[in-house]
């Protein structure tokens, strides 16, 4: 298991997405399959870097796993800002026309999407999402 | 995320390449925004986009939206498999012209 501790931030994007397509990779996750891993975990690790802190800087962890037969991947989120369910978040109308679509909205609903399951808990002052995905 | 821009009879064809991410994302609302300020016509060509997130439907959303307001078009071209599978789930590959 890898874990970062990171400020959550747009700059450091690329660390969090990195460190998961390295184990990805080395695990020999098809291509396919490691696109929908890296933006599902992009739409989490944005939310909190945007929403979590109301803005401010703030520690999110990162914990990393692959494991298991068949081989799954597992990225745990955990950050300490305001109290936050994602996945209560309303699902966006697909079906609407351009006019009619709000910008923006859809990120956790790709992430429900492309992810095997998603869980979210309110720990110890935490909110801690959890995700995975068989390879 | 690289942009090259060429122009075609006045129609402007952006050659997206790279990830359309978070990060990079506000590079191409840009583009194509000053794009819609010289022609009324688009192409994006994202033929080199192997990602995209949710951060890049807001640029293609917002660009389709500026092409509407201006009476103009924009078509998307050369969308890879992993690209069409977000913009199909976005239900934006029925908003949207793509070829």
């Amino acid at each position: 298991m890898k874990e970062l501790v990171l400020t959550a931030s747009d700059e450091t994007l690329y660390t969090v997405l990195d460190a998961i397509k390295e184990e990805l990779i080395n695990k020999g996750c098809p291509e396919d399959v490691q696109t929908q891993i890296l933006i599902s975990a992009e739409e989490i690790y944005v939310n909190i870097a945007h929403y979590a802190y109301g803005g401010k800087p703030g520690e999110a962890v990162v914990q990393i796993e692959i494991s298991g037969e068949p081989k799954t991947c597992t990225l745990k989120f955990a950050d300490k800002g305001m109290k936050y369910n994602p996945l209560e978040k309303e699902d966006p109308d697909t079906t609407l026309s351009a006019d009619e679509r709000q910008i923006g909205g859809l990120g956790i609903f790709m992430v429900k999407n492309m992810m095997d399951r998603v869980d979210y808990e309110y720990k110890d002052g935490s909110n801690i999402l959890t995700m995975s995905k068989k390879l | 995320m690289e942009i090259t821009e060429k122009k075609n009879e006045g129609q402007i064809i952006l050659e997206v390449s790279g990830s359309v991410d978070t990060v990079t994302s506000p590079e191409l609302q840009r583009s194509i925004l000053t794009s819609f300020q010289k022609s009324k016509e688009l192409v994006l060509d994202m033929s080199g986009v192997p990602y995209m997130s949710s951060a890049g439907l807001r640029a293609l959303l917002i660009g389709q939206k500026t092409a509407a307001s201006k009476g103009g078009t924009m078509t998307v071209t050369g969308v890879q498999s992993t690209v069409m599978q977000v913009l199909e789930m976005s239900g934006f590959s029925k908003v949207l012209t793509i070829k």
